[in-house]
Order: C-alpha cells, then sequence, then structure tokens
C-alpha cells in the first residue's frame, strides 16, 4: 500500500517535470545564462578581440561620474518612459475595451486595423517621409501651404519637437502585444457576471467597466504593464531610423542607442553590460511600484 | 449597491449575440466614429506598401511622393523579384520552405512547451514555482542587445551554428508566451476544473492535453500569432553561413539594400513578406471570436 503511494507521487512528479522541463531547461540556456554572463560582463573590460580583463565597479563608476553623456542619456530614457509608458498601457486597454464593445466581425476589422503597425514590417518608414526635413516632407510642405511656418523645419535637428514626435510615434506603435491581449482578456470574462451586475443596479457601461470588467481583467493588466514597462524603457529604433544616432545634443538617445553604439561601434561589450545591467534595475523598480498600484484597481 | 427593480436583463437578439441594456447608441456611435478615425491613421503603412508596390518607376522616383495615389498600376515590381533572385546559386522555393519550416515549427514547439509550462506555474502544487515566475517575467527586462555574444556561444557549445536549430531552439523558451498563457490561466481557468479532472482519477499529462489545452484555445491563437510573427521575420546574424539554410527575410533584405532602382521591387518583396503573418492574424483572431460567447452591439 505504502509502496503503490510512493510510486504514484513518483509518477506525479514526474509527469510535472516533463510538462516544465522542456521549457526550463531551453529557458535557462537561452535566456538565463546569457543573462548571467552578461552581468558577469559588466564588472570586466572586453573589446570583443581580446580576453575579457577583470575591472572591478570601473564600468559603473564610469557611467556617474566620468561619463558626460550619461546624464543626458539617463534623463531622455525616464522622459520618453514617463511620456509613452503610462499612456501606452491606458490607450492599449481603453482601445481593446472599446473595441470589444462591437460584434465579432467589426472586432477582427478594428483590431485588425490598429495591430497593423506591429503586423508590417516598415511602419516607420512613412515617418521618414512625412517629416522629412525639406520642403518636401509632408509635415512641411502642408505647414507652408498653409502659411503656419515660413521656412521647413529640421524636425530632428530640434530638442522640443523631436521629443513629441517620438512620442506620438511609439504610441501609435504601441497597440502589438498587451492590445491583443486586452482583447482576449476581455472576451474571456464570465458572461454572467455582467447579468448579476445588471440585476445589482449597474446602469451604463462606466460602471460596468469599473466594477465588472477591470477586477476581471486584473491578470491581463498585469501582463501589460510589464510589456509597457519593457517597451517604454528600451524605445530606440523609432529614434535612430528617423533622426540617426547620435541626435544634435544626444537630444532624444536614450539607454538602449546608446548602449548599441557603445557595443558595435566603440566594441566596449563590458560597459554595455553595465549600462544594460542599470537599465534592467530602473525597470525592475518601476515594475515593482506597477504591481502595488494594479492591486488596488476595481475596490 | 441598491437593488434597481426595473432592470432589464440583457436580451437575445435573432443572430444569437446579445444586446446589452447598458449601452446607449449614441455611446456606440461616438466609439465606432473615435475607433475608425484613429484606426485609419495606423493602417497608413499597410496601404502605402500596397500602393508603392504597383508604382512604375517614374512615379517611385516624383518629388515630393506621392504617397497614396499610383496613377499607372503596374506588376513589374513583382515581376522582376524572381530576376533579382536568379543570382543566388538556390532557388527561391528553398527560401520559402525554409522560411515556412522554421516558422510552422517553432511556433508549434513554442505554444506547447510554454502552455505546459504557464499550466504547472498555474494550476500545480511545485516547489519554488513563485521563484522561477518572477525570474520568467523579470527576463523580458533585460536588453537582448548584450545577450548576442554570450548566445553565439552557447550555440557554438551545442553544435547548432548552421543548423535549423539556431532558428527554432530560441524560439521555444519564449518568456512572452509562458506570461500571458500563466495569466490567462490565473484569470479564465478555475482550479475548479482541475481539481474535478484529479477526483475522476486524470493523471497530469491527460489534464493538460485533454481538458486545459481546449479550455485556453482563444489565447493558445494568440501565442501563435505573436510566435509566428516573430520567426518568420528573425534574420540570423552570424550563426546561419550556409545558403540553402538561409530564409527570406535574408533575401528581401539584400532586394532592399540594392539602393533607389529597386525601391519598388523592395516593396513589393516587402508586401510578400507581409501575406503570411497577415494571415496568420486573421486566421487566429477570427477564431477566437468564434470559440468566445459573443456580446457585441451593432457597429
Amino acid at each position: 500500500m505504502k509502496k503503490n503511494k510512493l510510486i504514484t507521487v513518483i509518477k506525479e512528479r514526474g509527469q510535472i517535470y516533463l510538462l516544465i522541463g522542456p521549457f526550463l531547461i531551453l529557458f535557462f540556456l537561452m535566456t538565463v545564462l546569457p543573462v548571467l554572463s552578461s552581468v558577469v560582463l559588466s564588472f570586466f573590460n572586453f573589446d570583443m578581440v581580446s580576453l575579457p580583463t577583470f575591472a572591478g565597479l570601473d564600468n559603473y563608476l564610469r557611467m556617474f561620474i566620468q561619463d558626460d553623456v550619461f546624464p543626458t542619456i539617463l534623463k531622455n530614457t525616464f522622459v520618453l518612459a514617463i511620456l509613452t509608458g503610462p499612456a501606452g498601457f491606458l490607450l492599449s486597454f481603453v482601445l481593446a475595451w472599446m473595441i470589444n464593445e462591437f460584434r465579432p466581425a467589426m472586432r477582427t476589422l478594428l483590431s485588425f486595423m490598429f495591430y497593423v503597425p506591429s503586423l508590417v514590417g516598415n511602419a516607420l518608414y512613412i515617418w521618414t517621409i512625412i517629416f522629412a526635413s525639406d520642403s518636401y516632407g509632408y509635415m512641411n510642405s502642408f505647414l507652408l501651404s498653409n502659411g503656419l511656418i515660413t521656412a521647413p523645419k529640421q524636425w530632428f535637428s530640434d530638442e522640443a519637437l523631436i521629443v513629441p514626435i517620438v512620442v506620438i510615434i511609439q504610441l501609435w506603435m504601441s497597440m502589438g502585444t498587451s492590445f491583443l491581449a486586452n482583447i482576449s482578456g476581455l472576451q474571456n470574462i464570465n458572461p454572467e457576471l455582467f447579468e448579476a451586475g445588471a440585476v445589482d443596479g449597474i446602469r451604463n457601461r462606466w460602471q460596468e467597466l469599473w466594477y465588472i470588467t477591470l477586477p476581471g481583467m486584473q491578470h491581463m493588466l498585469l501582463f501589460s504593464a510589464v510589456m509597457q514597462i519593457a517597451s517604454a524603457f528600451s524605445i530606440s529604433s523609432i529614434i535612430t531610423t528617423l533622426a540617426g544616432y547620435p541626435t544634435v545634443g544626444y537630444a532624444a538617445d536614450t539607454i538602449v542607442s546608446y548602449l548599441t553604439d557603445v557595443g558595435s561601434v566603440k566594441y566596449e561589450m563590458g560597459y554595455a553590460s553595465a549600462l544594460s545591467v542599470m537599465l534592467f534595475v530602473m525597470m525592475f523598480g518601476t515594475r515593482s511600484i506597477i504591481v502595488k498600484l494594479l492591486k488596488k484597481v476595481g475596490q | 449597491m441598491k437593488i434597481n427593480l426595473k432592470f432589464k436583463l440583457p436580451q437575445k437578439r435573432t443572430d444569437g449575440t446579445v444586446r446589452k441594456y447598458t449601452r446607449s447608441k449614441f455611446g456606440n456611435f461616438m466609439f465606432f466614429a473615435f475607433l475608425f478615425l484613429f484606426g485609419a491613421f495606423s493602417v497608413l503603412p499597410l496601404i502605402y506598401s500596397v500602393v508603392t508596390s504597383f508604382k512604375p518607376l517614374d512615379e517611385l522616383l516624383v518629388f515630393p511622393p506621392t504617397l497614396f495615389i499610383v496613377k499607372r498600376p503596374t506588376l513589374n515590381n513583382y515581376l522582376a523579384l524572381p530576376d533579382l533572385i536568379s543570382g543566388l546559386n538556390v532557388p527561391l522555393s528553398r527560401y520559402l520552405t525554409n522560411s515556412l519550416f522554421i516558422s510552422i515549427a517553432g511556433t508549434v514547439l513554442h505554444v506547447i512547451a510554454a502552455t505546459a509550462a504557464a499550466f504547472v506555474l498555474s494550476k500545480v502544487d511545485l516547489k519554488f514555482k513563485k521563484t522561477i515566475f518572477l525570474i520568467i517575467q523579470l527576463s523580458l527586462l533585460f536588453n537582448a542587445y548584450t545577450l548576442s555574444i554570450p548566445r553565439y556561444l552557447i550555440y557554438n557549445g551545442m553544435g547548432i551554428i548552421d543548423t535549423y536549430w539556431v532558428y527554432i531552439l530560441p524560439a521555444i523558451p519564449s518568456s512572452m508566451g509562458v506570461f500571458l498563457m500563466k495569466q490567462y490561466m490565473d484569470g479564465y481557468i478555475p482550479d475548479a476544473l482541475m481539481e474535478a479532472a484529479k477526483i475522476d482519477g486524470a493523471n497530469y499529462l491527460r489534464i493538460f492535453w485533454s481538458i486545459i489545452f481546449p479550455n485556453v484555445k482563444p489565447c493558445v491563437l494568440t501565442l501563435v500569432l505573436f510566435a509566428f510573427q516573430s520567426i518568420w521575420a528573425t534574420i540570423p546574424t552570424g550563426t546561419i553561413f550556409n545558403e540553402s539554410l538561409k530564409t527570406l527575410p535574408t533575401v528581401m533584405s539584400t532586394i532592399s539594400a540594392g539602393g533607389i532602382a529597386r525601391s519598388g521591387a523592395s516593396m513589393a518583396a516587402t508586401v510578400i513578406m507581409m501575406i503570411p503573418p497577415i494571415v496568420v492574424y486573421l486566421f487566429s483572431q477570427s477564431s477566437i471570436k468564434e470559440t468566445m460567447g459573443s456580446a457585441g452591439i451593432k457597429g
């Protein structure tokens, strides 16, 4: 009897490991190990040609004491994250919620429209034409012909213009992963809850949103928040595609575009890794705050 | 909350969808107008790419570029593609087969591994599962740039450089898929479902495959889309040297690198590359809607 039970337990464990094992082994090899090596590398100098040499905390000290560019880059990263993160998070929920109000065929059409920038490979290209800096650029030619400006604007040389443009494009592109996750979550809230809500006197869609929909979406909102943090702190391809690297006076460059340059052009992988670790620490801190805030939704 | 005696329950329409009394017609209209306006803005890159791919050379070179108008549509850009590729010693069909093979194999393996892992993390007792899940979440916050060197060394150590595995293995343990699936199971698959099956004597493998998997189909379809999209667009750097193992995006990017004279052909290539992800999107999202009870309103 006792022996049988032991066999059952062993079998059960075996099945559990069979289910999660393949993922965990590959996850360890493809993600955990590279991340750990990257963290280790941040304490070394490594030019990708000769062997890494131990540097202690040099890379981190350099970041905060010697590097003149880093404070600007750090500030830009934060500014862009604050301007795009919360807005992207709200927008991807609100649009998903609005779309979910429609019938299935219309839903598919509308969600497809918003997902297009994530679906096509060259979404950024169109913005390079719109914001071309000569008088042929669409925005310039529109403003010139309406007499709003007298000379074509250098969109990406002007600090006051480049940040708003990047924010708009980032938001426009942010209807991706978390947007679709929100849509699939919204469709899964138990319909009985809405009927019960009707009985309890919920009168319009706004009350329904706060008392039923949002609490039913908690898990998806956490997913969405983490994905938004990851993308809001990592904006870089928009800037480098539209304005090149570096932008005038590093006006819009972020940690990611900086560390890519440090690694690929200057071959300082140790310093690039240290920047990467620094960025991770920032995102980790933000995530901890957001997790606490999300627990209060719908209460 | 006060009970409202004059409540109306949601009414079934003749087509089986439900009309909610909490929705005003005016509100519905405003939602639609708002969504359509913003949605139209999002579809621009798609329209632009398709229109441009049908432009003859002289129209492509017009300044300022006409974004959405083609006066004399032509198929020449598409017809030129086979010629541009004929210089390579591997036929186009080979690249296409490679792309389809790695995308489908990678997607299937990722979805199964991720769903199984999420099942254990969400519904099964396992030591350290909270820690494992936290690590999976946090891995999404580490910038991928500095991971490329450690990853290369790992591929090298595994002896998978210059094989299909370089495409497929890294795609399997994508943290995002597990994170999304785990959130979905936490939110929408009741633990009672699991308990009932256990009492009936079903083992974990059986519970996973015949009870959990069918019930998370909407989320599975979303994972299929995300995985396919990302594997389809992958361009390996420094891990594939054998021409007959290369994929479509690599070929297409060599066409695009051909400068302005090839801008028409490169746009045609871009459009062709978009088709499979769009097909997968439409398949995945419309099937999701079929599997759900619909509570829509008239668009």
